[in-house]
């Protein structure tokens, strides 16, 4: 089931953002459908990179190709200088506790994304993590392109790969130990054409306002997740779409780390397939753990039949009885 | 446009203001040149970029030459006479060092900010710059970034343009990430090389005690430093760097030596390179180790004078904004210009620390008047107040 609309998927909605260099016409395209687009970089104490980021966003995207009509950092309340470093070089700086302030004051990365709502102006809102230390303005026109060309893609996430390939050896793709220990064999269980997003977990989309006013979000770990199973249950797969941005460097998680990241997603995961009723109505389990990997510029899945058949205790094996003479 | 030399002192506040509202596109073009790694004979990806940034705002002849060289021309309204405005591309770092730059609200750092990834952001932001200044010059400005500057690189980008480029070239200006104030307008004599030495691997107990590279080159340097320097015309040997061995109990089996000979007479320097090599001779024969020598840079002296237009026009521009010239003699993309007779000189564009370091970094707001400087000194060449 699944296999080809999900390489039908592959095919159509996978990007490398080097497809879309002609920034000329992407600013052409944006004006003539009248769009109006925001960033929003969430931050907490990342006063080594934000000013970086700030600097290429603003000079690349907002002066010499006018793609982003506003530059917004929401900061959870960094104790070093990350609000006066973005402002210095031009960012509009907001705190999130001081967005909508006659709500319930809460703390996490998914707080400042859906405060982000709010506050800025755009038609389409394009989140780009503050860690990144190898930003580059393709970034943010690699995620919101499919959005300008394509009017029925709604949600667009990024994936980190590869410089464009070279050889003709096929090689696995995926994500981090997360995605791929938990995530995706998760989705293969309950939501097979989900695993088509190569990197479900990366903290780097554009989204439709009218997509993100309608959906909720978890403020911790869970709110990529989340996202994907609400949008895929509201608008299927072809609301989609994923744009590989080579490589993004970024700090490692130790392993204990990853565990907290796993627990908390975990939560986020069995509410929404609880609350979808998958957990009550599923009579059989799927047996097929998806995978990807790629071949030249091409995406492919790779299914493995995984049933796990089990033996009865040895005691009631009539054999063995009779061997062992058990009566 | 022609401007008196004093209309452009005049200019020189408002062009300085204007700059600095550009801070972003100078910045932008110095994170992500500066981010490319470039040691030198490697710079085809850096030098790949910059021409897309030539081509992006225009530029109709952009493009790479035979040697990687990357070149743009912004046309002039005259379309005559040419000024290369060059920067090198190549830096001394290889390419497995992290090259991520840090930008602070008061400085950039990373490797090879300062040399010379910011005097090459410097030449890739000319174009916008000039246009957001309304500035149109008469003469065609060739933007260049040059490969193959540094160490064994020899000058070898600029001097290939300059014998195979059919364009009349004006003046020159070379442009370095640091120190804002140098002004350069001669070359010093100079001869670069490197002292290997190698023993050989067995272990020889009827050499015990002497038998290792380190005191080999040890030896060499001895002798390099009996070698008597003249107070005129003004010489110096310097040993610039030196590695060896491989552990505390291993004899070293290798070591070299790298140094430069630098004097204001070529005479000098060759009489300083022929005592060289009789001390490799030397001390060759004395412990019958291998030693090389490899001599594989040079530079003729010379330069324009300090009474030049272009040098005392540069001076009077610097002085109006407030920068102490320091005039220094270079070893630089200078020397090329000098060998082909050109009128140049080569200008810092901001306040560099920890240069050739991994925390590399230069102040941002003083790059401001070292762009307008280089602005400056432009419009004086491109109106013909420096000949």
């Amino acid at each position: 089931m699944n296999n080809n609309n999900i390489q039908k998927w592959l095919k159509n909605n996978t990007y490398h953002h080097s497809e879309f260099w002609d920034l000329k016409e992407m600013v052409k395209q944006k004006e003539q459908k009248e769009l109006t687009i925001s960033l929003c970089l969430p931050t907490l104490n990342e006063e080594k990179t934000i000013g970086k980021e700030v600097v290429l966003f603003k000079s690349e995207l907002m002066n010499r190709y006018p793609l982003l009509d506003e530059i917004a950092v929401i900061d959870s309340g960094s104790e070093d200088k990350t609000r006066e470093v973005a402002r210095t070089f031009g960012a509009d700086v907001y705190l999130a506790n001081e967005i909508l302030p006659n709500l319930e004051e809460k703390k996490g990365k998914g707080e400042n994304l859906w405060k982000a709502i709010y506050q800025l102006k755009g038609d389409i809102i394009i989140y780009v993590d503050a860690d990144i230390k190898n930003i580059h303005p393709r970034f943010a026109y690699g995620l919101v392109a499919p959005l300008i060309y394509r009017p029925e893609v709604q949600y667009v996430k990024a994936f980190y790969d590869r410089p464009l390939a070279v050889s003709d050896e096929v090689r696995p793709s995926g994500g981090g130990r997360v995605t791929e220990i938990l995530i995706r064999p998760l989705f293969s269980l309950f939501f097979p054409e989900l695993t088509a997003i190569i990197q479900p977990l990366s903290g780097e989309y554009a989204v439709r306002r009218k997509v993100l006013e309608r959906i909720p979000f978890p403020i911790g770990y869970g709110v990529e997740t989340s996202h994907l199973i609400d949008v895929y249950s509201k608008y299927g797969l072809g609301a989609f779409a994923q744009t590989d941005l080579d490589q993004r460097v970024h700090r490692n998680q130790p392993t204990r780390a990853l565990g907290r990241m796993a627990f908390g997603l975990m939560q986020t995961f069995f509410n929404r397939a609880k609350s979808l009723g998958l957990i009550e109505n599923m009579t059989e389990f799927e047996t097929v753990l998806r995978q990807y990997q790629v071949k030249k510029d091409n995406y492919e899945q790779l299914t493995f039949d995984i049933k796990e058949d089990e033996r009865p205790p040895m005691i009631e094996i009539p054999e063995y009885r009779e061997k062992y003479n058990i009566d | 446009m022609e401007y008196t030399f004093e209309q452009i002192l005049k200019q020189l506040p408002e062009i300085s203001e204007k700059i600095k509202e550009s801070r972003e596109v100078i910045l932008a073009n110095l994170i992500m040149l500066g981010e490319i790694a470039a040691p030198t004979f490697q710079e085809a990806r850096r030098i790949n970029f910059l021409t897309d940034r030539f081509s992006e705002v225009g530029l109709l002849n952009s493009s790479v030459d035979e040697v990687g060289n990357g070149v743009g021309i912004l046309d002039g309204e005259e379309n005559e006479d040419n000024i290369l405005i060059v920067a090198h591309a190549d830096t001394v770092f290889s390419e497995k060092v992290d090259h991520t730059l840090t930008v602070e609200p008061n400085r950039v750092w990373g490797p090879g900010v300062a040399d010379n990834s910011l005097g090459l952001a410097v030449v890739a932001s000319l174009p916008t710059l000039l246009e957001r200044l309304n500035i149109k010059l008469n003469n065609n400005l060739i933007l260049m970034g040059a490969t193959r500057s540094l160490g064994r690189g020899n000058l070898e980008g600029l001097r290939f343009f300059l014998s195979n480029n059919k364009l009349p070239i004006k003046a020159g200006v070379c442009v370095e990430g640091a120190q804002l104030g140098r002004l350069s307008h001669v070359s010093i004599g100079m001869l670069r090389g490197e002292i290997t030495c190698t023993v050989p691997e067995e272990y020889d107990w009827t050499r015990f005690g002497d038998a290792s590279a380190i005191l080999t080159i040890n030896e060499v340097i001895n002798k390099i430093n009996d070698i008597p320097l003249p107070k005129r015309p003004r010489t110096s040997i310097v040993l610039g760097s030196i590695e060896g061995g491989a552990s505390f109990n291993a004899i070293a089996t290798s070591a070299n030596l790298r140094f430069e000979i630098r004097s204001e007479s070529s005479e000098m320097v060759e009489e300083i390179g022929s005592r060289m090599e009789e001390i490799v001779a030397e001390v060759t024969s004395k412990t019958g180790d291998e030693i090389n020598l490899d001599i594989f840079a040079r530079r003729e002296p010379g330069g324009i004078k300090f009474s030049h237009p272009l040098a005392r026009k540069t001076r009077l521009i610097m002085e109006k904004q407030d920068i102490q010239p320091r005039l220094a003699p270079s070893t630089s993309e200078l020397a090329a210009f000098i060998d082909k007779n050109i009128p140049a000189i080569t200008l810092g564009i901001s306040k560099g620390d920890n240069l050739h370091e991994v925390k590399e970094n230069i102040e941002i707001e003083p790059l401001f008047e070292g762009v307008t400087q280089l602005i400056g000194t432009i419009l004086a060449i491109d109106g013909g107040h420096c000949e």
